[in-house]
């Protein structure tokens, strides 16, 4: 049953992904363009129908149009802030791991610190005050997220760095820049797989949140969680405007989550049957 | 334990001193003037230079922070920049409804919480069960502020239940504590799932069993009360959760907390109320952890006698 829900999560995520690099090849409309029938004789936005299978949003552009271009943004902030996240946890935890003593004890009392940051807070704040671009929320949402991964691996580099085969290593004269790299960092892997998977879960939902607030990704580049801003004042007689864009930030996120879930079960073998 | 306490204060002391420098630094740092903010478009550089003076801003950082840390140590956050009040006084008249609301939140959180691991483990391995793990992870992974939406959308919109904003009746705890309680449920849920398993394995359950008592005795008489230890420990952790995310649930619900005015205060670039809101969630996050860290020993002796 994991491995189904696992399998279900993978093809919505490659199909996430496809429509992000093909958006232009498949997307009904130009995003950004503001039909003359895309609004009522009121001026109110247009109900799912033929022509606009999913409706039509506040300005009467094309809602499916601007939710496939609006993939893009998730997953390029995903990817760029998930990256740096991963890259920058693993290098310190690593490091501390490997070192101890005082300069690694340093470090981890610095994520002691870090964890007790108003997170969302500190993001908001941060992107609300340099003006918001796709790269400052990336490294914005990296600069909160990378301190979760150090951690994990912290505490796997001290117990891997203790196996025989290490200090067998390094007995044979092995340097310190070649242990880690082939002889520890290789069974780290698996986990910077895991929390690659789940952390990019925690940055779509970011990256929404902060866009939502006005200020993440700004209109008119179309991301999932700005959609939302931008119709929200709509919800009650347009409810379509938030709620599909809603379900795709929930469906890509629950599909990062149950895949990086089922990764883990499948890499650590003492987690398996368990549940 | 005497000892390890008085080093975890310590140690939470420093890391709100870190917390404190750190955020400054940043904020400070910022490409936002404050000066020019409070003199307004059309002030000629002579007044944002007299506005810049008076605030102390043309000082160096350090000698900055240094005196907003003398003032701290004497209860003292500071000023508003444009609401020309103390920065304490303000954060003490929004702390009341961001702590009762704390408190209904976390309480929905683990009545519904707690049920869905409960049952769950009881039918392990059934429909039910997989349904409502696979919920737990669909609440997971739902942002605040959709789930705020769709909760507006079906009790106050469609059904018309309770009113859509809000505050100062007990009926407006019911929907911001809901959205709060279904996101939150799925981690206790969880927890509570895996733990009553693991209590039910144990031999007391099956002596229990074997002296025949019903289903429903041996979960709420013996079970319940170990399998709920691990859950005292979260709610310490939940504190911190629920600071995290205040300023998304007080903007939607248009909640009078210390969240909304937080998000007022970084419309406006208003920094000392950001910096003292940042301390003030700072301070409850670490006491949270420190309560989570504390707590198990003194309710779980079999903890206390491994020391």
């Amino acid at each position: 049953m994991k491995r189904k829900s696992a399998l279900l999560s993978l093809l919505f995520i490659a199909l996430i992904i496809l429509s992000a690099i093909f958006a232009p090849l498949i997307s009904p409309f130009n995003p950004s363009e503001q039909f003359k029938d895309g609004l009522t004789l009121q001026g109110a936005p247009i109900a799912p129908s033929g022509k606009y299978l999913l409706g039509t949003d506040l300005l009467g552009r094309d809602l499916l149009s601007r939710l496939i271009y609006g993939a893009r943004t998730s997953l390029i902030v995903g990817i760029i802030a998930n990256g740096v996240a991963v890259i920058v946890g693993t290098t310190i935890g690593l490091l501390a791991g490997f070192l101890r003593g005082r300069l690694g004890n340093l470090i981890m009392r610095f994520t002691d610190l870090m964890m007790a940051f108003p997170a969302l807070l500190l993001a908001i704040t941060l992107s609300a005050i340099f003006s918001p671009s796709l790269l400052i929320v990336a490294l914005v949402i990296s600069m909160v997220n990378w301190v979760q991964i150090a951690r994990v691996i912290y505490t796997q580099t001290i117990s891997i760095a203790e196996r025989e085969y290490v200090l067998a290593t390094k007995g044979l004269g092995a340097t310190n820049n070649r242990v880690i790299t082939r002889h520890i960092l290789p069974h780290l892997l698996p986990t910077v797989l895991v929390y690659t998977t789940l952390g990019i879960a925690t940055t779509v939902l970011l990256e929404a949140t902060l866009s939502f607030l006005g200020v993440g990704v700004r209109p008119p580049t179309p991301s999932w969680g700005n959609i939302i801003f931008e119709n929200q004042t709509y919800f009650i007689t347009a409810p379509w405007l938030v709620f599909i864009p809603g379900l795709a930030i929930v469906l890509l996120a629950l599909s990062f989550n149950l895949l990086g879930d089922a990764l883990r079960d499948e890499l650590d073998p003492t987690q398996r049957g368990l549940s | 334990m005497a000892r390890y306490i008085l080093n975890r204060l310590t140690q939470t002391f420093f890391i709100l001193i870190g917390v404190s420098f750190i955020t400054f630094m940043l904020l400070y740092i910022l490409p936002a003037d404050p000066a020019v903010q409070i003199a307004g478009r059309s002030a000629t550089p002579d007044t944002v230079e007299s506005i810049r003076r008076e605030l102390g801003l043309d000082k160096p950082l350090f000698v900055q922070y240094f005196n907003y840390m003398i003032n701290l140590l004497q209860g003292d956050l500071g000023r508003s920049y444009l609401q020309k009040s103390e920065v304490g006084t303000l954060i003490l008249s929004r702390l009341g409804p961001t702590i009762s609301l704390m408190f209904f939140a976390i309480l929905a959180e683990l009545i519904l919480g707690l049920f869905a691991g409960v049952v769950a483990a009881i039918y392990r391995g059934k429909k039910l069960d997989k349904g409502l793990m696979i919920g737990s992870f669909v609440t997971v992974s739902a942002p605040q502020f959709i789930v705020s939406i769709l909760v507006l959308y079906v009790f106050a919109v469609k059904l018309g239940w309770f009113p859509i904003g809000g505050y100062g009746k007990p009926i407006h705890y019911v929907l911001p504590a809901l959205t709060l309680g279904i996101l939150g449920s799925g981690w206790y849920s969880r927890v509570m799932r895996s733990s009553m398993l693991d209590v039910l394995r144990q031999d007391y359950i099956r002596t229990a069993r074997a002296k025949g008592a019903s289903q429903k005795r041996v979960i709420i008489r013996h079970a319940l009360k170990n399998a709920i230890l691990p859950i005292v420990a979260m709610i310490g952790l939940d504190i911190g959760i629920f600071m995290g995310g205040i300023v998304v649930v007080e903007s939607v619900f248009g909640w009078p907390g210390i969240g909304q005015l937080a998000w007022q205060a970084i419309q406006r670039v208003d920094i000392p109320i950001i910096m003292g809101v940042t301390l003030v969630s700072a301070v409850f996050i670490v006491l949270g952890n420190l309560f989570a860290d504390l707590v198990s020993p003194f309710i779980d002796p079999r903890i206390r006698l491994k020391k």
